[in-house]
This record gives C-alpha cells, sequence and structure tokens, in this order.
C-alpha cells in the first residue's frame, strides 16, 4: 500500500494541470488563508477588547465555547442550502465553505488574543499607566506585544485545524485537497485517496512550522527569554 | 459526547443489521413460503426497500386482486440480494423490477445498453424457474437532467441537442462522474459534448437538485423517476444514444404460477406505466406523503384497470 501511494505521489502526471497536486494546494490554501483572515480580522479585536476591558466576557468565552462544537460538515450542508438560492454562481459554493471554515478558525484565535491580554502582568499595566499611557496607549504597546505569543499560538492552531478541515470544501465541488479524497473515494482508487490525506497533513506541517519561525522572530525576545546581541 | 453519541448509533445500526439479516435468511420469509406452497392460487407480491419499487408492488397487487387473483403482500424486503433467493425459494412469487441491473445480477458480462437488446440479455440470462412479463417504458436510471427554462431556451429534448451549448454549460453530477465511461467521459465519446466545467456534487441527491434549481449548474445528472423532477418541473433529456444502459420497470415472477389471467394483467399496467407518470405517482409518496396504497389504487382506478 505504501509503494502504491509513493508511485502516485512521485508519478509527475499527478503534479500538473487544472487537478494536479500543484494546483490543488494552491486552491487549499488560498480556501485556507483567506478563511483565516476573516476569522482573524473578527476574531483579534474582539478578543484585544475583551482582554483589555473584561466585558461581555462571560458571554463571548460560551459561546466560543459552544461554536467548537458546531459540526462543520453539517454546518456546510445548512449554510448551503440556505445561501444557494440567495447567490448565484461560484460565490453559492464559496461562502458556504468560507463560512464553516471561519467559524472553526474564531474560537481559537479569540481565546489566544483574550487570555493574551488578561495574562499581562499587572505590574506592567500599573506601570504603563503610571508613566500616563492611556487606555488605547497601554493596549498598544504593552498589552497586545505582552499577548502576541498567545495571539500567534491561537492562530497557529487556527490554521493547523482549518488546513485540516478545507478538505470539505470539495464536498461541494470546490478544488483543494479534497479533490483527492472524495474523487478518490468515489472510484475506490485508494492511493489516490491516501495520498490526499498524506499530502493534506504534510502541508499542516510545513504551514505550522512556518507559522512557529515567525512567532519566534515577531515575539519580543524580553518574553521568551532569548536575549539578543545588545545594541548600543 | 458527540463521539459517543456516533459510536452507540453505529452499534445500533450495526444491531438492526445483525437482527435484520437473521430475519430475512431464516424466519418470515421461509414460513411465508410454505404457507403460500399450501394455499397454492395465491400470488405473493414482494418489493424492494424504496418507495418507488414498493408502490410499484401496490400497483402489481391492486390490479391482480381486482381480476380475482388471491394476493398477499410481503413488501420492503431488502436488496436484490435478499429478495431475489426469496422469489426462488417460493416466499415470494412476483416482484416488480428493473431490466438493465437484473440482467447485470444474472450475467455480469450484460453489455446492451438499448432497451430491447437489454431485454433480451436479461431474458436469456434468467434461471429456468423465473421469467419477466412486458417491459414498461418506465425506467429508473442515470439521466441529465435541465430546468424547464433552460429546456425553452435552447429547444432542448435530447441529450444531443446539447453538442452546440455545451461549452457554456456547467455540468453537475458525482464525483465519479468525472472518470466513469457513463459520466463525463461517455457524454464526449458518443454525443461529442464538452462542457465549460464538471463540478462534481451528489450522487442524484439533495445538492443536484439545488444547484440545479438555483443556477449553479446548468445540467445535472439525476435519477429519472427522482420525485424532485416533478416538483421542479426539470426536464429529462432523451438519451437516443443509450449511453445509459436502459432500467425499464418489468414484473419478474415464477414461471410456475403465470396464468394468462396474471400476465394479461400486469401487462396491461406496463402498457400504461412510463417514466412521467412513475415519477409523478412516486413524488405523491414520497413529497406528498401519500399512502402508497391509496395512490396504487387511484392509478389503477384512472386506467381503468382495477
Amino acid at each position: 500500500m505504501i509503494n502504491r501511494i509513493l508511485a502516485w505521489l512521485t508519478d509527475g502526471a499527478h503534479w500538473q494541470g487544472d487537478d494536479g497536486i500543484l494546483r490543488r494546494v494552491v486552491e487549499h490554501m488560498e480556501y485556507s488563508l483567506a478563511a483565516l483572515a476573516i476569522a482573524a480580522l473578527i476574531a483579534i479585536p474582539l478578543g484585544l477588547y475583551i482582554g483589555h476591558t473584561g466585558r461581555g466576557r462571560f458571554l463571548v468565552v460560551n459561546a466560543v465555547g459552544a461554536a467548537r462544537a458546531i459540526p462543520s460538515l453539517g454546518l456546510l450542508y445548512l449554510a448551503f442550502f440556505w445561501l444557494a438560492p440567495r447567490l448565484s454562481g461560484e460565490i453559492a459554493f464559496l461562502a458556504p465553505a468560507g463560512l464553516v471554515l471561519v467559524v472553526l478558525a474564531i474560537p481559537p484565535i479569540l481565546s489566544g488574543a483574550y487570555a493574551g491580554v488578561e495574562g499581562v502582568e499587572p505590574a506592567a499595566r500599573d506601570a504603563a499607566v503610571g508613566m500616563g499611557m492611556r487606555g488605547t496607549e497601554v493596549l498598544r504597546h504593552v498589552e497586545l506585544p505582552c499577548a502576541l505569543p498567545l495571539i500567534l499560538s491561537g492562530i497557529r492552531s487556527a490554521m493547523l485545524q482549518v488546513i485540516a478541515t478545507a478538505t470539505i470544501a470539495s464536498v461541494l465541488g470546490l478544488g483543494g485537497l479534497g479533490r483527492f479524497l472524495i474523487d478518490g473515494l468515489a472510484v475506490r482508487d485508494t492511493p489516490q485517496t491516501a495520498s490526499g490525506a498524506v499530502l493534506v497533513a504534510v502541508l499542516a506541517l510545513i504551514v505550522d512550522m512556518f507559522l512557529a519561525m515567525v512567532q519566534r522572530s515577531v515575539v519580543s525576545p524580553g518574553l521568551t527569554g532569548r536575549y539578543g546581541k545588545v545594541r548600543v | 459526547m458527540n463521539r459517543t453519541r456516533i459510536a452507540l448509533a453505529l452499534t445500533a445500526v450495526a444491531a438492526m443489521l445483525a437482527v435484520a439479516s437473521c430475519g430475512s435468511s431464516s424466519d418470515p420469509l421461509a414460513s411465508g413460503g410454505s404457507t403460500s406452497t399450501a394455499s397454492g392460487g395465491t400470488i405473493i407480491v414482494g418489493s424492494a426497500n424504496f418507495p418507488e419499487n414498493a408502490l410499484l408492488a401496490e400497483i402489481y397487487a391492486g390490479a391482480l386482486s381486482s381480476k380475482g387473483v388471491k394476493v398477499e403482500k410481503k413488501l420492503n424486503i431488502g436488496s436484490r440480494e435478499t429478495y431475489i433467493p426469496a422469489l426462488q425459494d417460493g416466499s415470494i412469487d412476483l416482484i416488480p423490477e428493473y431490466t438493465g441491473v437484473l440482467a447485470q445480477y444474472f450475467n455480469k458480462n450484460a453489455k446492451a445498453t438499448d432497451a430491447n437488446g437489454v431485454y433480451a440479455e436479461l431474458k436469456a440470462a434468467l434461471p429456468a424457474s423465473l421469467t419477466v412479463l412486458d417491459k414498461s417504458a418506465a425506467e429508473d436510471k442515470d439521466s441529465v437532467v435541465v430546468t424547464k427554462t433552460t429546456a425553452d431556451k435552447y429547444n432542448l429534448k435530447t441529450i444531443a441537442d446539447l453538442q452546440p451549448i455545451a461549452k457554456d454549460l456547467i455540468l453537475g453530477g458525482p464525483p465519479e462522474w468525472k472518470t466513469r465511461p457513463t459520466g463525463v467521459p461517455g457524454l464526449k465519446k458518443l454525443y461529442n459534448l464538452e462542457f465549460k466545467t464538471f463540478r462534481p456534487l451528489d450522487t442524484g441527491g439533495p445538492l443536484s437538485v439545488q444547484a440545479l434549481k438555483n443556477g449553479q449548474v446548468d445540467a445535472v445528472n439525476l435519477f429519472t423517476t427522482d420525485p424532485s423532477i416533478a416538483a421542479n418541473g426539470f426536464v429529462i433529456l432523451d438519451d437516443p444514444k443509450s449511453l445509459f444502459a436502459a432500467q425499464n420497470v418489468v414484473p419478474l415472477i415464477t414461471k410456475s404460477k403465470v396464468t394468462d389471467t396474471i400476465s394479461a394483467a400486469l401487462n396491461a399496467i406496463s402498457a400504461k406505466l412510463d417514466t412521467a407518470t412513475l415519477g409523478a405517482l412516486v413524488k405523491e409518496v414520497v413529497v406528498d406523503k401519500k399512502d402508497p396504497a391509496v395512490v396504487a389504487k387511484e392509478f389503477l382506478t384512472k386506467n381503468g384497470l382495477g
């Protein structure tokens, strides 16, 4: 079996063309990044606000917890049957798939953001206020940088989940690596199905490693305990 | 929580299947068999476990009993793998069948795709104890379906009429259509059709129906008697080159049970059934939730058959 998967993956013909692996990886990343960006635009400001003010914490924490329990495939069908009569063309397929992935990505990003801000040392916050900073300045110059490690790990875990789940876009006939899973299953082409699964896992790992490097480079060394050379 | 529920549901389904398989192989059908041979002239009508087939069985049963034949019903038995053995051991005597799949069941190498060719192959493949009566024009098979608007706009009657416009149309169908000989490759080979794109959806299910209804695809693969065709006014395109093998509804019956009265009554039904009629009847059962026995009775009365 492993040999057949390797044979499928190393067949050059499977990498090229409109339904080749390269095209599918690009589609998969397009869906994933678009969903992640939308989710981040919603979840980061909301999380910072909740962490900074403490307002709406109970409601949001519980709503987010509940959102994690939504079954993605069920939501996908529900969204399609609701949206399809209201939208025309390709967007009728993209919107439901996007919605599902955004709903999936919001909880980890949101909880990373508010937990990060909430967990900032009260002493640091007090010092900032003592220096005469106003609320938004405290948020921007102290709370945000200090919360960055948790915000970024929220994004990392959201990205991982989105890449793994973006395969369901193919249920609605969209592209992405899910095509190999669904098309392979439909004709009992096991090497194709298994290769699709392997590709999703590899893609998720590569992206996660990349984000880990980003995290390492943007987080203040003062927070991670890695002091660089002192420049004068 | 979710996982446990799924696990419980799966266990329940497995248990039900186990129970069901025990039942079909031993108890009810076997005892039915022994009483039937004792009572002589009674015809036991069976059906597969889906609404259209049970409805057809009701129609057969209704017509026979109005001609004075004693009828017993054993409907929703299961799949072909279950009811064909039941027919061969005398547990049932008559069941509505479909020519193409039945020919395939008895002869894996059956090749014909046109209605008469399939019917001839089927007759040749049947075991000696069984026979089929006249086939009806009604078929439950794969088809290419468009909306009424599309059909009127381009004056479409058959799949071949799509040829000049296919390059602007989106075709929807099950994922396996991409590579299956009776899917996209077959449409290209037999009808020289190349669609703008092929969108993989589901197998004649709700996604396909919605996508066609809302215009996300222009043509889609549905089964010819799918009640959503009648419900949405979709148009089935004829298949003059028989890309999809014929699946005419046909009564499959135990040879020793056939009398002139029985064959006349069943052949009269086959003469009146076509795909649109059957589709409309199935819609009454599945969409309008009417009792299949009542729908069958109305059909028979309307056509002077019962």
